[in-house]
């Protein structure tokens, strides 16, 4: 196990290994996205109080899901490179990084528009959505910390406490509409009951597609990660070449 | 201890003591993330006509009458215990009906009504089509979506 | 199943829409950035040889 571990992390098995798989990963999730719009937008029947106008929920819960899936990957990779001096688990979080500051970006805009006709709003400073806001700048924290080093593992480094620090903030997310009395919401898909399944059956491939897209584009800049961090000669020259 | 033992209690280290932190934190202002207020916690405690607060509760059934001519409308909030009058000229959002929980930011007056600057519908974690909603005999609501689908 | 009525989303186009129509173009912006992030670590790795290969 540990061997086969070993022999996965070293930079130029990774490589060949995440180039073979992106195919995969990107047509699965690509049939599972169609799927669940297909689903989404076709055969979900409307909701008996927002009509069509539910189907905002199909982009914005697997947006807001991942946000914070995206962020609890990059900040135990974090702590794994910080702990382990392990260069492909910083490459790890660095890649996911971007990743998780757009499909946050998403949840916010998408949540905004759908806030307009059902609330009445397009932003209240209710704790779902603070926290959820808090967690963009968490991500751009990060982005902007690593940019400010020359560095390579000086930028790992850094960068890495900030984003353990920042878990911290998911389980405020995650409790935010069971501990305030607020507008938002409780979870539906974590609630037995709250949707019938003709309607959830959608959700769920979207879910697990965007969760598909983001290994798919984790293993593009990964790849990219890892050559930044490689100083074998050998191996680059031979990656080079092709 | 090791090099290593040493950074992962560093990592056990950063996310206790920011987890405490940020636990002691919202603890001291618990009172203020409070979003709004019940009608009962209003009338226990009246906030003077001058300061402008959040209210929220489920719209009375039967309590909705709007004046003709122009865009004011009334109802009652209420947390079934007490209840309190709304006056409001404006756009309702879709979600707002007879039975719904809504959130209303505005002052109450001497008089006891309280006039709102902005009305928020909230909405449950529940979806269902409407045929279900129907067969779980929800009249009100439903009158509301035929009237209001178009 | 009727076009017109379906892309009306009952009244609520002008927000479906724009929803899903701004999560697509952020997934493809994310294809489109992290192509263009592995392709300039490999650039970037192709001068780093070649600075070192004529230092030696």
């Amino acid at each position: 196990m540990w061997t086969w571990f070993h022999k996965l992390a070293s930079p130029p098995h990774f490589y060949r290994i995440a180039g073979l798989t992106i195919p995969a990963f990107s047509w699965a999730a690509g049939l599972l996205v169609a799927a669940g719009l297909y689903g989404g937008l076709v055969l979900a029947p409307p909701d008996y109080q927002q009509g069509e106008g539910f189907r905002i929920f199909y982009v914005h819960v697997p947006s807001a899901i991942l946000s914070m899936f995206v962020y609890a990957t990059m900040a135990i990779a974090a702590a794994i490179g910080l702990i382990w001096r392990m260069k492909l688990a910083h490459a790890v979080a660095a890649a996911s990084a971007p990743i998780g500051a757009w499909f946050t970006a998403c949840a916010l805009a998408t949540g905004s528009i759908w806030g307009k006709p059902m609330w009445g709003t397009w932003w209240v400073w209710d704790a779902r959505l603070t926290s959820e806001l808090i967690l963009l700048f968490l991500y751009l924290g990060y982005l902007g910390l690593r940019s400010s080093f020359d560095d390579l593992q000086r930028a790992d480094r850094a960068s890495a406490v900030l984003a353990v620090i920042g878990i911290v903030n998911l389980p405020v997310i995650h409790y935010s509409v069971v501990w305030w009395n607020s507008i938002h919401q409780g979870s539906t898909l974590l609630t037995p009951g709250a949707m019938p399944i003709a309607m959830k059956w959608p959700a769920l491939c979207m879910l697990a597609g965007f969760a598909l897209f983001y290994g798919a584009v984790l293993f593009v800049r990964l790849r990219g990660e890892v050559v930044r961090r490689e100083r074998s000669a050998a191996w680059l020259r031979e990656v080079l070449v092709k | 201890m090791t090099p290593r033992q040493k950074r992962i209690w560093m990592v056990v280290g950063i996310v206790g003591g920011v987890g405490l932190a940020a636990t002691l934190a919202l603890q001291a202002f618990q009172d203020n993330l409070m979003y709004f207020q019940s009608p009962t916690q209003v009338l226990e405690q009246p906030i003077a006509g001058e300061r402008s607060f959040r209210l929220g509760g489920l719209v009375e059934p039967g309590s909705v009458t709007r004046e003709p001519g122009n865009l004011e409308v009334r109802f009652r909030i209420t947390d079934n215990v007490e209840a309190i009058e709304v006056s409001y000229a404006g756009l309702l959002p879709d979600l707002f009906r007879e039975g719904q929980g809504v959130i209303v930011r505005g002052k109450l007056g001497a008089d006891g009504l309280f006039v709102a600057e902005e009305v928020l519908a909230k909405h449950d974690e529940n979806y269902m089509p409407p045929e279900v909603a129907e067969s779980l005999r929800m009249p009100p609501l439903i009158k509301q979506v035929e009237a209001g689908g178009a | 199943m009727n076009i017109a009525e379906f892309l009306a989303m009952g009244g609520y186009a002008a927000y479906v829409w724009p929803a899903y129509a701004l999560v697509f173009a952020v997934l493809a912006l994310n294809v489109w950035a992290a192509r263009r992030s592995h392709e300039r670590a490999l650039e970037e790795a192709r001068r780093r040889l070649m600075q070192e290969e004529s230092g030696r």
